[in-house]
């Protein structure tokens, strides 16, 4: 296999830790509103947004209208937008038909982990790369809902592995935080998130996101940047 | 609770959040490809997604507002939290990260508790 190919799988291995507990969450809440095992394992190998099915499957569960149900797990997947705006120059060179590929791959993980890469070291192959870390995290998730549908009770719950997910997000941010005005944008977006935790759609996400963007580009202005 | 939907209107409803999110995951890469340089404007503002974005996600996951200050800074999800933040900044390690935080998790719930 290609370098970039085996440098991405390499980086792909310590989220499987956070992403195959996550899938397998997801798969059992499936199954206990009354989905298939085979619209379990579908919804994540379609939908591919963890949060979203879990919200998307409590609301089914209740039988909400199927607008809001809807309409409520694409909401949460909005801030894909700001992540697909965010690695589009990185791509834009790409064919058509190979982007439509990428895309489909561009979760939380893969967003933040390559365009850390890109960044740091310019001579990788980016398609070669990305592909290395999305695919077996793709494969990853859908094998953590088999995995829960298949074995959902005797998952051992007092573990709480599915605290790897937050602290991979912790060892992201980490290298993100360089000045000020990027410092300014965590703090004020990790805040905002919390206070509005208990909003519905959630509201506090993309809410936190846009104030902590909005924090960024306010000091950078003041410090003349 | 069981959903009372039958099986077709779930694989419909699957098959549009499906359809929506990809929507979602293309739409900026679609564009871009189209565009010549990304503006100036919109790469400032991208500057800041990434610690904006990735704050907001792990702080709610990692702190729960308790009734009181030491009551939320004591939940042994705070501390590890800490700890693993600590380690990132440190060593830039995704994997150094995890051992340190689900270690400080765990030794906080079953050997302290």
């Amino acid at each position: 296999m290609h370098d970039d190919v085996l440098a991405g799988v390499r980086d792909s291995l310590p989220f499987q830790l956070g992403v195959v507990p996550f899938g397998m969450v997801t798969g059992i809440a499936a199954i206990e509103v009354g989905l298939s095992p085979a619209q379990a394992v579908g919804a994540s190998a379609l939908v591919t947004a963890g949060a979203s099915q879990l919200a998307a499957y409590e609301l089914l569960g209740e039988t909400a209208p199927l607008a809001v149900v809807i309409g409520t797990a694409l909401v949460i997947n909005l801030r894909m937008v700001m992540y697909s705006a965010s690695i589009a120059p990185y791509f834009a060179s790409y064919d058509r038909r190979i982007r439509a590929v990428l895309a489909h791959l561009l979760v939380d993980p893969v967003y933040a982990t390559s365009v850390a890469e890109f960044e740091r070291r310019e001579s990788r192959d980016r398609m070669r790369y990305y592909l290395g870390l999305g695919v077996p995290i793709w494969i990853g998730w859908i094998l953590g809902t088999v995995l829960g549908v298949a074995f959902g009770t005797a998952l051992p719950a007092g573990l709480e592995l599915s605290f790897a997910i937050p602290l991979i997000f912790l060892a992201l941010l980490a290298p993100a935080v360089t000045d000020r005005a990027s410092t300014a944008a965590a703090a004020v977006a990790g805040l905002v998130a919390l206070a509005g935790g208990g909003l519905p759609f959630n509201f506090g996400l993309l809410g936190g996101g846009l104030a902590g963007i909005g924090a960024g580009l306010l000091v950078a202005h003041r410090e003349g940047a | 609770m069981t959903t009372g939907y039958g099986p077709v209107t779930v694989w419909a409803t699957v098959g549009v959040i499906a359809a929506g999110t990809y929507a979602i995951r293309l739409s900026f890469i679609y564009l871009f490809g189209r565009l010549d340089e990304v503006p100036p404007g919109v790469e400032r503002v991208l500057r800041y997604v990434p610690p904006a974005i990735l704050a907001a996600l792990a702080v709610p996951a990692v702190v729960t507002v308790g009734p009181s200050v030491p009551a939320t800074v004591t939940d042994p999800r705070v501390p590890a939290g800490v700890v693993g933040f600590a380690v990132a900044w440190r060593t830039e390690s995704v994997l150094a990260t995890l051992v340190a935080g689900m270690g400080t998790l765990w030794v906080l719930r079953f050997a302290v508790l």
